[in-house]
């Protein structure tokens, strides 16, 4: 079952190659120029030219892309010099560890909030929910972003020096999972999980204040549905503890679309957290594919679109699973 | 009563955790023999004859290897310390005499220099290492060639430690041009180990890992992230560095860089915006220094070869109703001073009084605008670099206006960072904004590169003058003091003529430090040289 889902996200995959191929080289910018330096003649080029195999016909270039993925080759970056499979191993977990985080931080604070709204629309807890829903919506990452750190770290001290995953005299935790998180865990170092801990707080805040919007909201608006419903009147009706109600029979059946949303977002994360691992210098995947593209430096972006590509079939993937999970009338088609 | 237990507990276990990770005390250390510097961008390659070697390599490079040669130092006027491109000193080689008829240089290499892996340096390292540099292509042999260093015979093992180097002609660059980042030496034996039949010179393994002798190793390499020294206790090619470890972070915004650096978490920070070192300097614990880049010139370039401007009346005219002074205080707040020739102000041939268009002078330019094939004016359009759109574009503003008042419409044309160097060589843009620097510090480098008709790729104006080249060519190996002087006073003379480019300012190599910091020294490769910085 879930191998035939996969197989239905192989076409899609296939066109993701061909398009993130084509759109590279439909990009202005010549590669060459960009990397023969500054002082390079034209001769100088035309030999970096041939080096990266640009003076060949398109379609030649695609086969000879093909051959390489198909033996795990996603070519060399030139902006950081390296192999894009290896850069992109070391990125996405750190890429992955914050998206989460801040899903999680905005979980938190979304799921209660929007079950509070619910219950009691019109009151006090509904219109500040209404207002936090509106600021994470309308202000934009790079703002709070910049913001957190003008606050929290320039001018009150408390958050650590925005300088990337680990503060700089830390060493980093031996590679097992790629989160620092849990390989500072599983490294059995409760001070590195703190130091940790410590510098993914204002990148989660920035994400987790962008992510709220969409989930307070979603919530709200399933438990109401919910709550409206036949057969939470019976509940009630049959004098079962609000309890039991609310998070038994209410909750759980408002999940599914809270799930779906809670997918959306993720990916949405993973789009925002450009600007956020700019401003905090953080290792991640996006920033390297910007850095990327405005070199026109095609294999790195080829690599990322693959990837994000990969990650979503994943992510869906997981999300028809969760559907199962939460509610087993659910199944997937097949 | 239960739920509110659950809630307290939730609520202070939230708060336990907070507050622990935020007041943890920062690890101190190893910092007051730690150096933190946060740049913008790091490097791409540990290698810099390697494709595509960007600017920070030259900082690697500088650090972690050794050349035959360096230079010697001078206080500038400001109090803050220069290299001295006048003064040539050993670092590999101890001693060095050229031969009787002028033709060859001997060097005598040190004896207990070793690299990284111990290993003693020999001549055979620095015949690799230079055969390697004029062989590969691209960058690093073209940045020999501009010392006339062109084929590997002319690199001459005479024993372990003692090597020559013979002249195809006499280039008073040779000399120079073996202390700049290229000419490094290699630890050849290592590099050996790791060249295949398909990659003779080890380019592939060298991109990623480090076979120098230098006064730091390169203790890890994260690309896009980090770059962290070590001193190389064993360095004996100058006295031992004070810093025991640099750290050199990316952090790419600008913003948390500044944060960085006034917080006092960064012991130096680079790549600001002007406006932003203009406010650092202000701050009592941080000391912002400021260098005018040796040879370096922001300027306008005019198309020659295309009409309108290759009109020269119409190129005059827009010399003479150029806003230089009020562009410059828009672009750099103050950090770089006016340039009114085409020669940079600490470069040989620099006389202000030479240049006609010191000031603005709008009748002329109408005058020359009303004699030139265009009375009426004409539309044409101005780039410039919208990666550097922060100093580039009030710069094209206020140039906008100003042709506008001669009857020239010009349409500001922003070119993206990539495509701004294929942009160039196409050289058809009509109007550019553009910023060109030499490594060595000649006027007729300078030319030779923007001027002279063998059409560089940074001759952007497509400039071409038989008079001029004749200048420059003989001004390259006039060995006559006297005679040199003039011909360089003639090529400006000429350039002050033709106007190709119209100078605009010299770019400043700012950095901002803290006030414990001392021993910054300005190199014309515009990186950080650890070897002479002190903490206290």
């Amino acid at each position: 079952m879930v191998g035939r889902r996969l197989a239905t996200a192989i076409p899609g995959v296939i066109g993701v190659i061909v398009v993130t191929f084509l759109l590279n080289r439909a990009l202005p910018g010549d590669p060459a120029a960009y990397f023969a330096g500054p002082a390079a003649t034209p001769q100088a080029i035309e030999e970096i030219r041939t080096r990266l195999g640009l003076n060949r016909s398109l379609p030649e270039q695609f086969v000879l892309y093909i051959r390489d993925l198909a033996r795990g080759d996603l070519g060399h970056s030139l902006t950081t010099g390296q192999p894009v499979a290896a850069d992109l191993r070391a990125r996405l977990p750190a890429s992955l560890e914050l998206a989460f985080c801040g899903l999680l931080l905005a979980l938190a604070i979304a799921l209660p909030l929007g079950v509070l709204a619910a219950t009691r629309p019109g009151s006090g807890v509904d219109h500040v929910t209404r207002l936090l829903a509106t600021m994470g919506n309308s202000l934009p990452v790079f703002f709070t972003g910049l913001v957190l750190v003008y606050v929290l770290y320039y001018l009150l001290g408390w958050a650590p020096p925005p300088l990337g995953r680990l503060e700089v005299f830390r060493e980093t935790p031996p590679a097992i999972t790629g989160s620092y998180l849990i390989d500072s865990l599983l490294a059995r170092d409760p001070g590195l999980f703190l130091a940790v801990a410590k510098q993914l707080i204002l990148p989660t805040m920035t994400l987790g204040l962008a992510a709220l919007a969409p989930i307070t909201r979603m919530t709200r608006a399933a438990m109401l549905g919910v709550l409206a419903s036949d057969y939470v009147r019976t509940a009630r009706a049959n004098g079962l503890a609000p309890r039991t109600v609310l998070y038994v029979y209410a909750l759980r059946n408002a999940m599914l679309p809270v799930v779906t949303t809670l997918g959306l977002v993720l990916s949405f994360l993973l789009g925002v957290s450009v600007v956020v691992e700019k401003i905090y210098a953080w290792p991640g995947i996006g920033a390297y594919a910007l850095d990327s593209v405005i070199a026109s430096d095609y294999a790195p972006v080829q690599g990322f679109v693959l990837t994000m590509a990969v990650v979503y079939v994943l992510l869906n993937l997981l999300i028809d699973l969760l559907y199962g999970v939460i509610d087993p009338r659910v199944q997937i088609e097949s | 009563m239960k739920s509110q237990w659950w809630k307290a507990a939730i609520l202070s276990a939230i708060a336990l955790l907070l507050s622990t990770a935020m007041a943890m005390p920062s690890f101190s250390q190893d910092r007051s023999d730690t150096l933190l510097v946060v740049t913008e961008g790091g490097p791409n390659s540990m290698d810099i004859h390697g494709v595509g070697a960007n600017f920070q390599v030259y900082g690697v490079t500088w650090n972690a290897y050794d050349r035959l040669l360096t230079y010697g130092k001078k206080t500038l006027p400001d109090g803050t310390v220069s290299y001295d491109f006048t003064k040539l000193e050993p670092e590999l080689a101890q001693r060095w005499w050229l031969s009787a008829d002028g033709m060859s240089v001997t060097f005598h290499l040190r004896k207990d220099a070793k690299f990284h892996d111990g290993t003693p340096v020999t001549a055979h390292d620095v015949k690799w290492s230079f055969d390697r540099a004029v062989i590969v292509g691209g960058f690093p042999t073209f940045q020999m060639n501009a010392g006339s260093l062109e084929k590997p015979e002319q690199f001459v093992v005479l024993s372990d430690h003692s090597f020559r180097i013979n002249f195809l002609r006499k280039d008073k660059l040779t000399l120079p041009n073996l202390a700049v980042p290229v000419p490094v030496v290699f630890n050849s034996a290592l590099a050996k180990r790791h060249a295949t039949p398909t990659d003779p010179w080890a380019m592939a393994w060298l991109r990623n890992n480090t076979a120098g002798g230098g006064a730091y190793k390169v203790e890890s390499w994260r690309p896009g992230q980090e770059t962290v020294f070590v001193r190389n206790d064993d360095w004996k090619s100058g006295p031992l560095p004070k810093i025991r470890r640099v750290v050199v972070r990316e952090v790419p915004s600008a913003g948390s860089r500044r944060a960085l650096i006034e917080r006092g978490d960064a012991d130096i920070v680079l790549d600001l915006p002007a406006r932003d070192f203009v406010e650092l300097a202000k701050m009592a614990n941080l000391t912002v220094i400021g260098t005018p880049v040796e040879n370096a010139m922001m300027y306008v370039g005019l198309n020659a070869k295309h009409p309108p401007f290759s009109d020269v009346r119409v190129r005059q005219a827009v010399a003479y109703a150029l806003p230089r002074k009020r562009i410059v205080e828009a672009a750099t707040y103050g950090r770089s001073a006016p340039l009114v020739t085409p020669v940079a102000s600490n470069t040989f041939g620099y006389d202000p009084k030479m240049s006609p268009y010191t000031m603005q002078n709008l009748s002329k330019a109408k005058a020359l605008m009303a004699q030139s094939g265009f009375p009426n004016g004409f539309d044409t359009t101005l780039s410039f670099n919208a990666g550097f759109a922060a100093t580039n574009e009030p710069m094209a503003i206020l140039l906008q206006e100003s042709l506008r008042l001669i009857g020239i419409n010009a349409t500001i044309n922003k070119i993206p960072g990539a495509v701004w160097r294929g942009a160039l060589l196409r050289k058809d843009l009509p109007v550019i904004l553009n910023v060109f620097s030499g490594w060595l510090n000649y006027p007729e480098y300078f030319y030779l590169w923007v001027l002279h008709s063998q059409n560089s790729a940074f001759n952007t104006s497509s400039y071409q003058s038989p008079e001029m080249d004749k200048l420059i060519d003989a001004a390259r190996f006039e060995t006559d003091q006297k005679r040199y002087a003039e011909q360089v006073r003639e090529f400006i003379n000429v350039a002050l003529r033709d106007v190709p480019i119209l100078p605009l300012f010299q770019p400043s190599m700012d950095v901002a430090m803290q006030k414990r910091i001392s021993g910054y020294t300005y190199w014309f490769h515009r990186q950080i040289d650890f070897r002479s910085l002190v903490k206290n």
